[in-house]
């Protein structure tokens, strides 16, 4: 697959690149990480995709069943509910969030605010929160009898809905994740911001273009292969949703079931019915989805900003 | 030789200006606004935080959860509680934790540096399969992945010791891929080419070198690695059995889920104030850090 | 190991009772031969392996075991004990089923709950203890949690502590509205109504759904819509005993007078200690956490028997309670069950009661000191006489799924529909059948 023509900015093929043939220099610098890496996720992926060619009973033991695990993902409306629904949350949540982390970055970066340490660091700081402690404050807040909502309601007289009930929960959802994130990705805008040489929008405000002008052609162009990134982790992200529904559970069992995203309905085939192999081929299916989808949003997203 | 290279960045013909210390432009009080805003939206959920654990366990249940409870201000005798409880296991799961970030998150970073540099400034056999094959990977859902882990490391002999948990924290694809578009950006070609005409070997050239150009992504690569490392909670609760290697999150959460078992106590309070005190350790990291984000700037100029 | 030991070793048995074989007579070489759950061993045999000593690793979340593991180490100095938090319930049967996969790092002793200890009896992850004189315990433990660790004609844990339902209910709260104390579930829905008109932010009760709670209202009508024979399991939710509570719970759900709040959660504790939860059906280990959780509800709250599902009836039921369990990957299990019978049926089982467990043995049960225990909590009522009784009266016949944890895994989102939506609680029960019935078949099971 060609990913790596996002990932290679233009920039490094027109400078720095040491030679035109191929040689195995650049594998001192890249062997490390990939010796590490195919310890610990290449080797478990591929045992993962042995054993999702097995079917390990309670009864009967461990036997050989070839494709009849993706046979049966494929088939499992569990499973496909489970995708739509991440589906969904990618296609509202993640504008979302990018679209402010974005803001929140340019206005640092555009020199015009005040406080901007503040900023800077207190907007990063939901990111550093333990899932354990997000789960007791957002249990707190969503509360309809005692929580936040609830106190809502009684002070000013009006009746909230459940943040928690099925047909919000999805957003509920999205809230948390947009709260836990927007600093880390408007992180990665901003660092991706400080090497846009200034010089670069200084002239071009000396030749009299407007803030919006010198965003629009300047910076966004600049940090493009920062968007795309970011976009794709965010998918990848959307996709392996698990940590907040996880907490959810606790306080709206009803409303998030056991095969809520893809991700969790993994966790609960191994952990709650102990079928690793059918779980181990959900998550071969699921990572194919996800890269094709990648994929397709990085060749528009080059296209469109490039 | 090291001189002669930065030079060029500090004589470069429009001197820099960090926006931070001198705005060239007046504040906007509207900019300000929208910007406290989403501040705001940030902080109130940590608000709760910290009011509450200035509450006792019985005052967390019978006071408004966003206002301190009457007269009771139990701040100091939480946090004393909380470094002695349970024979203050917490100072030991603070002790890992610290080993697990240094260890892991800096092995993180520096991995992702290497090879970040590696793609950003070579052409080799491999390149174009190695993003490719580390992208494909992580989108396999982790879930899926912990009991073939634990299986295998359970072979080596790894599980239930720290090495469980560095050695995955090792990994950071994201900030493999932070690192190949700065090292990109930041380390102009001639410089490199420069240096090799001098003849200085690769590695070398690297540490003198592109290092100190990559400031901003170090930096930014290294937070993100640490909170990473530092939130890092599924894998450890499968690896590790005894308490004593715990990192702090597996240990709130065992605190946390204590409550719910018969006969067992209930430590909201510790649990709150233990979450604060990692937070503040956290934002001790992240202003720190900040100084060499500005330091690292400079880079910026280098493109002209 | 011949017809004769084994015999020899019941006889013992019998003859000593509480089975503390004080001779410990030299068959050393038998400490090393027992691979399979088949084998026998006598209680001399145990008694010179914890003479002998050696270490044991104990995986349990249960917090009164500290003070018992000291103890016992006290009295038999050789033997060191490992004991490890591994996790709380299901998060430590993920550790000890991927341990057992490894074949590396299993413990020689689990705490496993009743519900779940049907699935690793029949997974054979567990020591049989027939072979090692456990029927001559039966005796010593009451009906309920030892018809649990019963299964498929083995033994396969002794009773560590057990969960005889009451009702807890908040008596200011019912003085207040001047309503009476259910002894009926239908006076029970009655009162719900009453008090939830009275007080629109007060509900007779959380829930929103609890496997663990409704199989045990299930069991207590006298349902048994669990069948198990081996392999071969029978599910069927249209039981009478089972429409009985349908009948009841279904009226608490629609009417909505059941809290929206989970169990556990920061509003279930401010319910508790505000008023507006009234009552608690629970199992009797639940006063220590009254105490330590939720402290603003003391002296308001009151024990009762469980209400009735027919009038004057006395019929109790079990909810939560674990064993401590011998691994069969395990080692030295002479030394492992010899801490069992310590810490189940031996001097631990005081140590952990003046912690506040509630204890599974019938000897504590009927201690008059025990009996005449004042809660402060609940304002000197002398509870344990109430939990005594309940204990003695718990429905026998009940059975667990051999694969409970995963049926209770997609509890709600069957039966959990019911909650939230218009679809019926019956039709969400005959969701959860279906589920639990194809999760079976694809496991090996012969289910119905």
């Amino acid at each position: 697959m060609a990913v790596p023509q996002l990932a290679a900015p233009p920039a490094a093929s027109r400078m720095g690149v040491r030679r035109r043939r191929p040689s195995f220099k650049g594998w001192q610098f890249v062997g490390p990480f990939m010796f590490v890496f195919a310890l610990v996720f290449l080797a478990p992926i591929g045992y993962a995709i042995y054993l999702s060619l097995f079917r390990n009973r309670l009864i009967g033991g461990n036997q050989f069943v070839g494709l009849d695990n993706y046979q049966q993902a494929l088939t499992d409306p569990q499973f496909w509910s489970s995708v739509g629904r991440v589906g969904l949350f990618l296609l509202v949540q993640v504008p979302i969030m990018l679209f402010l982390a974005l803001l929140v970055a340019l206005a640092l970066d555009s020199g015009r605010l005040y406080g901007k340490s503040f900023f800077r660091v207190s907007i990063f700081l939901p990111y550093a929160v333990p899932t354990v402690v997000a789960a007791l404050m957002w249990g707190f807040i969503y509360g309809s009898q005692f929580g936040l909502v609830g106190n809502i309601n009684d002070a000013l007289g009006v009746s909230l809905p459940d943040p928690l009930k099925p047909s919000l929960i999805l957003a509920s959802i999205g809230n948390i994740t947009t709260w836990e994130f927007v600093g880390y990705n408007m992180l990665i805008f901003y660092s991706a911001l400080q090497v846009v040489p200034k010089s670069l929008y200084e002239s071009a405000a000396i030749d009299g273009a407007g803030q919006w002008r010198i965003i629009r052609s300047i910076k966004i162009p600049a940090i493009r292969g920062a968007l795309v990134i970011a976009t794709i982790f965010s998918i990848i992200g959307s996709f392996q949703l698990f940590n907040e529904p996880a907490i959810l559970r606790n306080l709206a069992p009803n409303a998030i079931t056991s095969y809520f995203t893809p991700n969790f309905y993994a966790y609960s085939l191994t952990f709650a019915g102990q079928q690793f192999n059918y779980s181990a081929a959900v998550a071969v299916v699921m990572a194919v989805i996800t890269i094709i989808v990648a994929y397709v949003v990085q060749l528009r997203g080059t296209k469109e900003l490039g | 030789m090291t001189t002669t290279a930065q030079t060029p960045a500090r004589t470069t013909k429009k001197p820099v200006t960090l926006s931070a210390k001198k705005p060239r432009r007046k504040g906007s009080i509207m900019l300000t606004l929208l910007v406290g805003l989403m501040s705001l939206y940030a902080l109130v959920p940590l608000g709760w935080l910290l009011i509450n654990s200035t509450k006792t366990q019985d005052g967390l249940f019978s006071s408004f959860g966003l206002w301190f409870d009457d007269g009771k201000f139990a701040l100091f005798s939480n946090i004393a509680d909380t470094f002695t409880y349970d024979g203050g296991i917490f100072s030991r799961w603070l002790l890992n934790t610290l080993i697990y970030v240094v260890v892991g998150a800096g092995g993180a970073t520096f991995l992702a540096v290497l090879g970040g540099y590696g793609l950003a400034k070579f052409n080799f056999v491999g390149k174009k399969a190695v993003f490719a094959i580390v992208l494909g990977a992580v989108a396999v859902p982790p879930t899926a992945l912990a009991v073939p882990t634990f299986l295998m490391f359970s072979k080596f002999g790894l599980t239930n010791t720290p090495w469980a948990v560095i050695i995955p924290s090792l990994i950071s694809p994201f900030g493999l891929y932070l690192m190949w578009t700065f090292a990109a950006q930041a380390i102009p070609g001639e410089m490199l080419e420069a240096a090799r005409v001098d003849g200085a070997g690769e590695m070398r050239t690297f540490f003198k070198l592109a290092v100190p150009l990559l400031g901003p992504g170090i930096v930014t690569t290294a937070l993100f690695t640490m909170v990473a490392t530092m939130n890092n909670y599924f894998l450890p609760l499968i690896m590790l059995k005894d308490p004593d290697w715990y990192p702090l999150t597996v240990g709130l959460n065992a605190w946390n889920a204590q409550a719910a078992t018969a006969g067992g106590e209930a430590v909201f309070n510790l649990v709150i104030t233990g979450s604060l005190v990692t937070v503040v350790l956290l934002l001790a990291a992240f202003l720190t850090l900040q100084r060499y984000w500005q330091s690292g700037l400079t880079a910026g100029s280098v493109k002209e | 190991m011949s017809r004769f030991t084994k015999m020899a070793a019941v006889a013992s048995a019998a003859v000593l009772g509480l089975g503390l074989a004080a001779c410990g007579g030299g068959t050393d070489d038998a400490g090393s031969g027992s691979g399979s759950g088949s084998s026998t061993v006598t209680d001399a045999q145990v008694q010179a392996a914890l003479e002998k000593g050696g270490t044991l690793t104990v995986w349990a979340w249960e917090p009164t075991l500290k003070d018992v593991v000291a103890k016992f180490q006290e009295k038999y100095p050789k033997v060191k004990v490992d004991l490890v938090n591994a996790g709380t319930s299901d998060k430590q049967y993920t550790a000890l089923q991927n341990a057992i996969a490894a074949g590396k790092g299993v413990p020689d002793v689990g705490q496993i709950e009743y519900y779940a200890l049907p699935q690793f009896a029949i997974g054979k992850a567990l020591t049989d203890l027939k072979g090692y004189g456990a029927e001559s315990l039966k005796a010593d433990f009451t009906p309920g949690p030892w018809n649990s660790v019963n299964s498929n004609g083995g033994i396969y844990g002794l009773p560590m502590d057990s969960g005889p339902m009451a009702l807890f209910y908040n008596k200011d709260v019912f003085d207040k509205h001047g309503i009476k104390v259910p002894t009926t579930w239908t006076e029970y829905l009655d009162a719900a109504r009453k008090l939830h008109k009275a007080d629109p932010k007060a509900y007779i009760a959380n829930d929103t759904g609890d496997a663990g709670f409704a199989t045990s209202l299930m069991w207590q009508a006298g349902g048994k819509p669990y069948q198990v024979d081996g392999t071969n399991v029978k599910i069927d939710f249209t039981d009478p005993g089972v429409q009985e509570y349908t009948k009841v719970w279904q009226q608490l759900i629609s009417e909505k007078l059941l809290a929206p709040i989970s169990s556990w959660s920061d509003q279930w504790f401010q319910g508790i200690g505000n008023g507006s939860i009234a009552t608690l059906a629970t199992g009797a280990w639940m006063p220590a956490n009254f105490v330590t959780s939720a402290p603003g509800g003391s002296g308001k709250w009151r024990a009762a028997e469980l209400p009735q599902w027919t009038a004057g009836g006395n019929a109790s039921a079990e909810n939560g309670g674990s064993s401590l369990t011998i691994l069969d990957k395990g080692a030295n299990k002479e030394l492992a069950y010899g801490f069992l019978k310590y810490a189940n049926d031996g001097d631990g089982v005081q140590i952990r009661v003046d912690n506040g467990a509630f204890p599974a043995t019938s000897k504590t049960l009927a201690d008059q000191k025990w009996l005449n225990t004042e809660f402060k909590y609940f304002g000197g009522q002398k509870a344990n006489e109430i939990f005594a009784k309940s204990a003695q009266n718990v429905v026998t016949g009940w059975s667990y799924l051999p694969f409970q944890v995963y049926a209770n895994s997609v509890f709600n989102d069957t039966v959990g529909k019911a909650y939230v939506s218009s679809t019926p609680l019956a039709d969400g029960l005959k969701a959860w059948q279906d589920q639990s019935v194809k999760y079976g078949n694809e496991q090996g099971f012969t289910v119905k």
